[in-house]
């Protein structure tokens, strides 16, 4: 299998506190994976630096190509769809538009507006309110949103950060199962940072822990889930 | 009564060069967070630019088109070279820099062209309106154009992809990004717009106010007046509130006693002033929550 | 537009400035102050009349740097108060015969009530709306000066000339040597009482507000009294200086006090380092001496030519004298080692 993404000795600083203490990890094509830790431990960090939204220094590769120097826009149009933290919806403009942006970059027009029916399939709500302001929305809504509108880009990488933050949790449940859809049917890695680790867990096959800036954990899920301090200081029980 | 009703006419067709300029103000503060204090002269310079054509023999239409195509380069490159480097900088040195900008386009409008006031045609000529003895057929015209860029501008935001690019770019610049938007370049074509708008704004006055090259001074206060208490995020607000500022100053300079011309624009600006302590976001502006 | 409601959240508005580079060290300032006291000796009449007007623009800008750097409330109508103390100084000379120096703490107490006023309606405004109306005030006052009712006083559009005074105690030196060491001793004066205040505990309130004001109010800062404190004190030192000039330059006119002494006194304190308290008097240098170097270099482009040194200033140092100030104490300090 072939690594879409490739993290070396990745260091992310914000003015002159260091937050990422060398990361490195790959991930696979098609693989859903989940970077899980606590609060501050820097997993909104590394999918920022990963964007290049934070100063950061080491190697990431994408497909081969490297993306540290390349601005925000030019590595979204590379096909990596990034849901930041508070989902980062245009609250003043309609569902509708926020879709449309979600394809800015793309020339198709027929297939944007067919792909803009195929999320209305994924996310019935979204139909219903596809007029109204998108800050009128609930959060559920607006998550749902804010997943659509990345997956408009036709992503060959999604960043999803924290995407449970703030739903209840049937609605985190029904996310989950369309990004597991997602993956599964539309072939689009996925990289989740979550601090519900129970779900997240159930969800991926690979996941990695991260403490204070560094990966102190790696490996496949449920090998995760199944592990004693994991277990102790993230699930619970 | 008739006095009343002619003083509000007459307002109105000032108003429609307050709304014009406004325009070009909240254009410019939609992409930048900013008043640009520069964007009366750039569009004095401009209006020199098309006056300069026309004495060189080029029709009235072909100089107006020639000119707002020129403002609009004019006006990215402007951003692209002087203040895309100021982006990072702190808020008051962007000022200063549209302060030196402004410094520096009216001297050199001087220099050119000299400060002698010169007349500038309108292609509408100076008719009685329909007739009738309220208003000229140059100031019907100024509204119309007015009205008809509003409408242009509303067309080309709502249905138009950069449209949709630059109000979600203004909106919430990271998430423009993250949809791959290139949010300086979207900045520069604000930058070019009002600067396109502006010139048509300077091209329309001119035959009013005379073009020489401090044509602009009084008319950009009132147009800032305009925009602000329009709500500076409503190009709607910034026309209507542009016409306001023109009828609250004639009503003003009638009805008040001793205000004669002197307290006219002081009187005005008290009222904004008033109307901004009332609703700081302006008629129409959408109301600002600050978050912590 | 649209219903809904636009949510910002609020940046910082001004930067800070560490409190501990709000000055220069003891020595530097001391030496400041040695070479200032000596410029009389060394210099003909003219450009002693200059560093008088330097100082005085100076209080004006070190005012603005209180309010803006201080307390983080943006104004472009220091021009207006400025020019309430030239008048009252005027008036009170000319007309009722006050002693001149009794001029300036009156002109000051005077600005210090308007400016706390107008600092309560400015309660409701922040940035870019402050800014405005400030502004307003700056472009309405010389119409106001104009009005005809208070002609009997303000002497109208002509304006009033005021005598200059003579050194006291018929001491043997010239009026303008004689004023400058005045100007000299009320400007350490107001130096050194701006220093303490910002290094006080209202000093602290202030830039608490100007960080955030939002925590400063959840922290139990009254935010209203300190910001309307904050422009009453910054009314009231440039009313000083407003004074001062108007003994100076021994004139008074409306125009003399339009938008555009509000907008130098602005640049004055950008390149000077907002909120950087001698970076004040580098800015009045500025301001004061390079539209006749431009004008030098070309009479009819002196505007452009300003424009543009004001552009390599805002390109080369954007945080203004103080950056100069911090990059040759680091130079200094490694040459220590």
């Amino acid at each position: 299998m072939t690594a879409m993404l490739n993290v070396k000795d990745l260091r992310a600083y914000y003015g002159q506190v260091q937050a990422l203490h060398g990361l490195s990890f790959s991930l696979n094509e098609g693989s859903l994976t989940t970077l899980l830790g606590a609060n501050g431990a820097g997993k909104t960090t590394t999918l920022r630096a990963i964007c290049n939204m934070v100063r950061s220094t080491g190697a990431i590769e994408f497909d081969g190509q490297p993306l540290l120097g390349r601005s925000t826009e030019n590595i979204v149009r590379l096909g990596i769809a990034h849901v930041p933290q508070g989902r980062g919806t245009f609250t003043s403009l309609t569902v509708e538009e926020n879709l449309q942006l979600g394809a800015i970059t793309r020339r198709d027009g027929a297939a944007i507006v067919s792909d803009i029916e195929r999320m209305y399939e994924h996310f019935p709500v979204l139909k219903q309110r596809h007029t109204q302001q998108a800050g009128t929305l609930s959060g559920g809504e607006q998550q749902m949103l804010a997943v659509a509108r990345a997956l408009m880009l036709r992503p060959r990488l999604m960043l999803l950060d924290e995407p449970s933050f703030g739903l209840a949790p049937l609605v985190v449940r029904d996310l989950f199962k369309i990004l597991g859809k997602i993956n599964r049917e539309d072939k689009v890695t996925i990289l989740v940072v979550e601090q519900n680790a129970q779900l997240a867990l159930e969800l991926a096959d690979q996941a990695y822990l991260i403490e204070t800036g560094r990966i102190v954990m790696a490996g496949a899920a449920k090998d995760i889930a199944n592990n004693e301090d994991v277990r102790k200081s993230y699930l619970g029980y | 009564m008739e006095l009343f009703i002619n003083q509000i006419v007459s307002g109105i067709s000032t108003g429609a060069i307050y709304a014009c300029i406004g325009l070009a103000i909240v254009m410019i503060y939609q992409a930048i967070d900013h008043l640009n204090f520069a964007q009366g002269e750039m569009a004095t310079f401009s209006t020199f630019i098309s006056w300069q054509l026309m004495q060189w023999g080029m029709p009235y239409w072909w100089a107006f088109v020639i000119t707002i195509a020129f403002s609009f380069v004019g006006g990215i490159a402007l951003e692209r070279v002087l203040f895309r480097p100021l982006a990072k900088a702190p808020i008051l040195t962007n000022v200063a820099g549209f302060i030196a900008l402004f410094s520096i386009i009216n001297s050199c409008s001087g220099l050119i062209w000299d400060f002698t006031i010169k007349q500038f045609p309108t292609p509408f000529g100076d008719a009685p309106f329909l007739g009738s003895q309220l208003i000229s057929t140059h100031q019907a015209g100024m509204i119309g154009v007015t009205v008809l860029m509003l409408i242009g501008l509303y067309l080309f935001f709502t249905y138009t992809r950069i449209g949709l690019a630059m109000r979600a770019a203004a909106a919430l610049p990271e998430s423009a990004r993250l949809v791959g938007i290139n949010t300086s370049w979207m900045i520069a074509l604000g930058w070019g717009m009002a600067a396109g708008i502006g010139s048509i704004a300077g091209i329309l006055i001119a035959p009013v106010v005379f073009l020489e090259p401090n044509m602009m001074l009084g008319v950009l206060v009132y147009g800032f007046a305009a925009a602000v208490l329009g709500g500076l995020t409503s190009p709607l607000g910034a026309v209507v509130g542009g016409f306001l500022v023109g009828i609250v100053e004639n009503l003003c300079g009638t009805y008040i006693p001793g205000a004669g011309n002197e307290l006219k624009l002081p009187i005005a600006l008290a009222l904004i002033v008033c109307v901004l302590i009332v609703k700081p976001a302006g008629l129409l502006g959408r109301p600002i929550i600050k978050r912590v | 537009m649209s219903a809904a409601e636009e949510v910002v959240t609020e940046g910082q508005a001004v930067e800070a400035v560490p409190k501990r580079a709000m000055t220069l060290g003891t020595g530097t300032s001391l030496a400041v102050l040695v070479l200032l006291l000596a410029v009389p000796l060394f210099a003909k009449n003219f450009v002693v009349f200059q560093m008088t007007m330097l100082l005085i623009y100076g209080v004006a800008v070190l005012a603005l740097n209180i309010l803006t750097g201080g307390s983080g409330q943006f104004s472009l109508g220091q021009s207006a108060f400025y020019a309430i103390g030239a008048y009252c100084a005027a008036i009170l000379i000319e007309q009722y015969n006050v002693n001149y120096a009794l001029t300036i703490p009156i002109a000051g107490v005077l600005c210090f009530a308007v400016g706390f006023l107008f600092g309560q309606p400015a309660l409701r405004l922040s940035g870019i709306y402050l800014a405005l109306a400030t502004f307003a005030l700056a472009v309405a006052m010389p119409q106001l000066l104009k009005l005809n009712f208070l002609e009997p006083w303000t002497g109208g559009v002509q304006g009033q000339v005021v005598d200059k005074p003579d050194a006291p105690f018929g001491l043997p030196i010239g009026q303008d040597t004689w004023l400058y060491y005045f100007t000299l001793v009320i400007t350490v004066a107001i130096y050194i009482l701006s220093v303490n205040l910002l290094r006080s505990r209202s000093g602290r309130a202030m830039m608490s507000i100007r960080d955030n004001e939002i925590a400063a109010s959840a922290m139990g800062v009254n935010v209203a009294l300190y910001k309307t404190l904050a422009f009453g004190v910054s009314a009231g030192i440039t009313g000083v200086a407003g004074a001062l000039g108007a003994i100076a330059v021994q004139f008074v006119a409306p125009d003399s006090y339009t938008y555009a002494l509000a907008i130098q006194l602005f640049l004055g304190m950008v390149v000077g380092g907002v909120g950087w308290l001698p970076g004040s008097f580098i800015g009045a240098a500025f301001i004061i001496f390079v539209p006749n170097i431009a004008e030098s270099v070309s009479k009819g482009l002196s505007g452009a030519v300003f424009g543009v040194l004001l552009f390599l200033v805002i390109f080369l140092v954007p945080h203004g004298a103080r950056q100069i100030a911090i990059a040759s104490q680091q130079l200094a300090a490694r040459f220590k080692r």
